[in-house]
């Protein structure tokens, strides 16, 4: 948010140098969460090639963990940068859904 | 009947969790299901939050039972302070690792929601905080928030579903809380999954009183108070009423208290009143109920009792000072903290709330003795049923605690013999004051109506306030009828004039017959006397007569001699012949 109006860039113009920091909570190798991995890990390298990073939490292995980003669902997708905050819960097979989601829908148009 | 019970005790086998809020452990026997989930619904503002979270303090604090509250609707810094009111310190207990507080924030415009999920995530919260500090009883307040965040309503119904069966499983003792939805107990039908134990808040205002109420809509395998409890929030938590768990079972005492006035306990038995009674006092406005009120609350006080003073007209203040001017003197028993003068406008509350209060007052404070004064302007807010409901609840409560209750009813002329609302059933022992106007004044009269198990006065007896307490005197009771006041005063005098004026005439009557019989006495001695100087002339004249006879007789043998006659027996006609011729 404070990016945004500091700079007074449009989204599309954040894209450009900024590199996308995901995050994705799990809760063990369940079939949602390696969908939502895969999923993820397909439409970044489409339409982020090169510009993100996925960070993988597994809470069974760190609980504590859960509280930071306020997770209820499992799986979630975290979107801490660039701001503001996103959260995508599901297996992200609606790749529609993700991509507005994450904002990334008007770039496409 | 008790064999019975007996085996149903016996046989009853559900482990109990005691919330130590006051009160409702007895409205559920013992408190919560232990190890299952029970359900806490009502309106906006009832005290839902507030329920869940003494529940989690006392169990910390009380009984060692270390507690999560997951909170889907204020943060913890929120809800530390909302609580911080009621004096329970939250980081206190959370550094304590006694309590784990856990904000859940679920923001619908944050979250996007694409395809399959499952609220894993709130259980591995969950779960962690339950077992970093051992927690044995957890609170989620108001997990019907997710049905905002989450719009998947099927995944979420199941992940409920499982939810439930899982803190079963964990063996904690669970809070759940639901706001109250038309027509069902909460919004999205959460009782469908948490059926053990359901507990119902509601706020209702009536005539511009609210008033709090507590119902267990149902608790599986165990019994429990079926009706609609009131309770109170205030400063030390939460307190609900447990009205009927009273009844009529109490134990009854045969110590007699003094009621502070010496007549009136002469004329109830010799004695007083019983300990644990209640008695009423009824009459008129202006006949000195207040003062008899104030009378007992001095004579328990005296005792060293404790006394609790309900005023509902007067201030503490202006009910000491006006007593002083019956000679009556509250203050230093207030400072010594034997009488508590609790005075407040009867509409600043409903009528459970005044119970409640009361309740909560004769716990704090026990007292011996309760006084009510008056009782009847609890009328003004609630109806009759309701009143008497109250009252009785009161009185079980109070003779329970074998507290003797004292009431004063203000009745409205004409028919002091009723009381508004059927209260005399209720009472013991039931005293009448009743202003008695005659010859242009108006005077006390106190008599005793009922007062059950003892023998008691029949007798009107006059009402005197007077600057060294109360005295009753004895009414005049006479030709005239029954006299009060100066009217007794003239006619006592008039009846001691007429009394002085008989008396001295019996006495005048009296003197008159002595003196008569005096004289009659002087008059029989000198009867007498003259009967026995009589007796002597008579014995006299016997004497003489006797010695001339003898005289004669012997001049007579002399003559014979003389003549020489014969000495035969027959001689003396033949010679007295002889001599005549």
């Amino acid at each position: 948010m404070k990016n945004i109006t500091e700079t007074g860039q449009k989204t599309s113009e954040i894209q450009k140098g900024d590199i996308w920091e995901l995050r994705l909570y799990v809760a063990g190798q369940t079939p949602k969460s390696m969908t939502a991995f895969a999923n993820l890990k397909k439409l970044c390298e489409e339409h982020l090639a090169g510009k993100y990073r996925i960070e993988v939490i597994d809470l069974l292995k760190n609980p504590q963990l859960a509280r930071g980003d306020q997770i209820l669902a499992i799986p979630t997708l975290v979107r801490n940068l660039p701001m503001p905050l996103k959260k995508i819960i599901g297996d992200l097979s609606n790749t529609e859904r993700v991509l507005v989601g994450l904002d990334l829908r008007p770039l496409k148009e | 009947m008790t064999e019975v019970k007996i085996n149903v005790n016996s046989l009853e086998c559900l482990p109990k969790c005691q919330t130590g809020i006051r009160g409702l452990d007895e409205i559920t026997d013992g408190g919560l299901p232990k190890g299952r989930p029970t359900l806490v619904c009502g309106t906006a503002g009832c005290g839902k939050t507030l329920l869940a979270m003494e529940f989690l303090v006392r169990g910390a604090v009380q009984y060692n039972e270390p507690g999560v509250f997951m909170s889907f609707e204020e943060s913890s810094e929120e809800l530390a302070q909302n609580v911080a009111s009621l004096g329970f310190d939250l980081n206190d207990l959370a550094a304590s690792k006694k309590m784990f507080l856990d904000y859940v924030r679920i923001e619908r415009s944050e979250i996007e929601e694409t395809g399959e999920y499952d609220l894993e995530g709130l259980f591995i919260r969950l779960d962690h905080a339950i077992d970093s500090i051992g927690a044995k009883r957890v609170v989620l307040d108001t997990i019907e928030s997710l049905f905002g965040g989450l719009s998947n309503e099927t995944i979420l119904r199941a992940e409920l579903r499982r939810l439930f069966r899982w803190l079963k499983a964990k063996g904690v003792t669970a809070i759940i809380t639901g706001e109250k939805g038309e027509g069902t107990l909460t919004r999205h039908g959460l009782e469908e999954y948490v059926s053990d134990c359901v507990i119902l808040l509601d706020n209702r205002v009536e005539g511009q009183i609210s008033t709090r109420r507590l119902r267990i809509v149902k608790y599986r395998g165990s019994s429990h108070g079926t009706n609609e409890y009131p309770f109170l929030i205030d400063e030390q938590g939460m307190s609900v009423l447990p009205i009927t768990s009273l009844g009529l079972q109490h134990d009854v005492s045969t110590e007699r208290i003094s009621s502070g006035i010496p007549r009136l306990d002469t004329m109830l038995g010799g004695e007083g009143y019983y300990r644990g009674s209640s008695v009423l006092v009824s009459g008129t406005a202006g006949t000195g109920k207040t003062s008899i009120s104030a009378s007992f609350a001095n004579a328990a006080c005296s005792r060293g009792e404790r006394c609790l003073y309900f005023a509902f007209e007067e201030s503490s203040a202006q009910l000491t000072r006006n007593m002083r001017s019956i000679g009556i003197d509250l203050e230093p028993w207030i400072k010594q903290g034997l009488l508590d003068i609790y005075a407040v406008r009867p509409t600043i509350y409903g009528l459970e709330m005044h119970l409640v209060k009361m309740h909560k007052m004769v716990r704090e404070f026990k007292p011996k003795v309760v006084i009510i004064d008056p009782v009847t302007n609890l009328i003004a807010i609630g109806s009759d049923t309701e009143v008497k409901s109250m009252l009785s609840r009161l009185i079980d409560f109070l003779k329970a605690n074998q507290i003797t209750a004292f009431f004063t009813n203000l009745s409205h002329g004409g028919t002091t013999e009723q009381t508004e609302f059927g209260l005399s059933s209720l009472m013991d022992t039931w005293l009448l004051l009743r202003d008695i106007e005659i010859g242009g004044e108006r005077n006390r009269g106190l008599y005793i109506l009922k007062s059950r198990g003892m023998a008691h006065s029949n007798q009107i007896r006059e009402f005197l306030l007077t600057d060294k307490g109360i005295d009753l005197v004895d009414v005049y009771l006479g030709p005239a009828g029954v006299l009060t006041g100066s009217a007794r005063a003239a006619q006592e005098a008039q009846e001691k004039a007429s009394e002085t004026l008989r008396r001295e005439e019996i006495e005048r009557k009296k003197r008159g017959l002595k003196r008569k019989s005096k004289s009659l006495e002087v008059q029989i001695t000198a009867l007498r006397s003259e009967f026995e100087s009589a007796q002597e002339e008579v014995n006299k004249l016997t004497r003489q007569e006797e010695m001339q006879e003898a005289t004669l007789s012997r001049a007579r043998a002399e003559m014979e001699h003389l003549r020489k006659s014969d000495v035969n027996a027959t001689g003396h006609r033949y010679h007295v012949k002889e001599d005549r011729k």
